[in-house]
């Protein structure tokens, strides 16, 4: 199996942030590390973010993809200072992140939340805007979010997709640095995440850094230059997204083929790993369209095939070393944050 | 900064639109204040303290509907955590500083609008004193408002909008009888003693104006202090620790 991240493209997804040097360097970048934060469970403390080492660059669109429980809002939070860390620390280009969000540089859409009542969408933008140094017109704000159509309404008659569109103009009015996306798109339907990507992305276009959560590999397939991988509060893999969409997309091969020898099957071009399930067998591919060609030539009388792309969970169990029970197995060559973090800070 | 005197003004907008919230808050004090007032219009001295049953309810009542305006504004507060609001207003550079000052605003715009309205009742009663009179009555009952503006905001921030409807009733109810809404508490024995600690009774004593002289003693200036340093440390603890996700 190898899942292990390229180093040398997850270093050259950063090649822009080597540019500059020293202090200026460090001003232009956001910074999270050794980031520890536990919670009181029922069963004693959770480590929600248990090492979190990252670095974004100014005008990168950074992905940070994983489960559900990885850590993700956590560290977000952290990232926001509305969460102090148990261990390690924050610099948002250069700054703390209460320094950062009280110089307006910051803006976010977290993932829980409704608007207050009592107010119309104008009215609320506008209160928003007025907050912060240098807001967008929240004329263009209303356009470039769709919300201008419902621009006199009560924010307390919307629908779910209205609301979500009114928050993404509240964080976009901000006209932050970076721009904070905690599950954005959740409640949103496909138009509505087509729509919400398309004006992110002409955000993004202004040289702005945007850093976004999300389960959605899709999502961070589409809109982002980076995805960083976490689970169990560390990350598991960083990378340019179509190497990290490649490591996690693998496919499998379903077949039903009666007696078949493992061994050979297993030394078949494109395939990873072999799987034996009564009748069938289940193929674990590094290029199924390989595997494909050579199963049939191999075996004609294959039959009841199916293909699959490996869930993003399967991928992630896979990642962390972790067997169907959950229970912690060896790394899988994906040392935690080693392919980015470790060529970066040099 | 021009950013918190916008928002403290979509603040008071946002509060004076919600019409139920306004009539309940103004009108349950003013019924309340013309059925026990007004069969007893013409009673001039209540239990012996030289005030008018009138002028007396007029201020108990005020104390009650002003102390419940300025615990109200927890509720709004519990209502923004609950969407996650104060979380967005927190990313904001807008400064805990503004935010408490646009809140205590707030409050204090409902409580004076309670305050006219009950001297409007007083008034059609009979309630008469001169101009210089109500205006220190109502200072006084502006500076004895103090701890409880402190109050709703340490509520707001420690109880969701299930939980502080009962702690703001419980609440206001507990102080007002303490402090002498209801009834008179005499000039001695153990609730007029007990009252002199607490700060809903000097709100009911500001209608001694009307004697004369001074309706606050020393200690009233103490105990308002004193409620107020402690209420208001317990607000910016409750804010400081009320990040997380509600």
């Amino acid at each position: 199996m190898s899942l292990a991240p390229g180093a040398g493209g997850a270093g050259a997804g950063a090649g822009g942030a080597d540019a500059g040097a020293g202090m200026e360097r460090q001003a232009r970048e956001i910074r999270l590390h050794g980031l520890v934060k536990s919670f009181n469970g029922p069963h004693g403390p959770i480590e929600a973010v248990a090492g979190v080492e990252l670095e974004i660059a100014v005008g990168e669109t950074v992905a940070l993809l994983g489960p559900n429980g990885a850590g993700k809002s956590t560290t977000i939070d952290m990232l926001l200072g509305l969460l102090e860390p148990d261990a390690g620390g924050v610099s948002v280009f250069g700054r703390s992140p209460s320094d950062a969000v009280a110089a307006g540089a910051v803006g976010a859409m977290l993932q829980t939340g409704s608007l207050i009542r009592d107010l119309t969408v104008r009215e609320l933008i506008s209160m928003m805007a007025a907050l912060y140094p240098e807001p967008l017109a929240v004329d263009e704000v209303l356009e470039l979010t769709g919300t201008s159509e419902f621009a006199a309404q009560r924010t307390q008659k919307l629908s779910g997709g209205q609301t979500q569109r009114v928050r993404a103009a509240v964080a976009l009015v901000s006209n932050p640095e970076l721009l904070v996306l905690d599950e954005p798109t959740v409640a949103l339907d496909v138009e509505g995440r087509n729509a919400f990507w398309r004006v992110m992305r002409e955000f993004a276009a202004r040289g702005k850094t945007i850093l976004f959560a999300t389960h959605y590999l899709e999502e961070a397939d589409a809109y982002a230059d980076r995805a960083v991988l976490i689970a169990h509060g560390r990350i598991v893999a960083d990378g340019p997204t179509n190497e990290i969409k490649a490591m996690v997309g693998s496919r499998t091969i379903r077949a039903t083929l009666p007696g078949a020898d493992l061994d050979a099957l297993a030394a078949l071009p494109g395939v990873g790993g072999v799987e034996r399930r009564g009748e069938a067998v289940v193929l674990t591919c590094s290029d199924s369209d390989d595997a494909i060609r050579a199963l049939l030539a191999a075996y004609p009388h294959a039959r009841d095939i199916e293909i699959n792309a490996a869930g993003l969970e399967q991928a992630f169990l896979a990642l962390t070393g972790d067997d169907a029970d959950g229970s912690p197995g060896a790394p899988a060559g994906a040392a935690p944050g080693a392919a980015s973090t470790a060529g970066r800070s040099a | 900064m021009s950013g918190a005197l916008t928002y403290t003004r979509y603040e008071l907008l946002r509060t004076f639109r919600n019409r139920r919230f306004f009539l309940l808050s103004l009108g349950f004090p003013l019924v309340l204040y013309f059925v026990i007032a007004g069969p007893n219009r013409n009673v001039h001295n209540i239990s012996g303290s030289g005030v008018s049953l009138p002028l007396y309810f007029m201020v108990g009542l005020a104390s009650f509907g002003t102390m419940s305006a300025m615990l109200s504004s927890g509720a709004r507060i519990a209502a923004e955590r609950a969407v996650g609001w104060n979380r967005q207003l927190r990313i904001s550079p807008l400064s805990p500083r503004a935010y408490f000052r646009a809140k205590v605003i707030t409050a204090y715009a409902v409580a004076l609008l309670s305050i006219a309205v009950l001297y409007l009742a007083g008034a059609s009663l009979g309630v008469s004193l001169p101009a210089g009179d109500w205006l220190q009555m109502t200072g006084l009952m502006l500076v004895g408002l103090i701890p409880f503006a402190a109050l709703g905001i340490t509520l707001g921030h420690m109880l969701t909008p299930d939980s502080i409807g009962p702690a703001m009733g419980g609440g206001v109810s507990l102080f007002a009888l303490l402090g002498g809404t209801w009834f008179p508490l005499g000039n001695h024995g153990f609730l007029h003693d007990l009252a002199q600690y607490i700060p809903s009774y000097w709100l009911v004593q500001a209608s001694h104006v009307a004697l004369g002289g001074k309706a606050w003693t020393g200690m009233a200036w103490v105990v308002i202090a004193a409620w107020t340093a402690v209420f208001s440390a317990l607000a910016v603890r409750a804010y400081r620790r009320d990040t997380g996700r509600v």
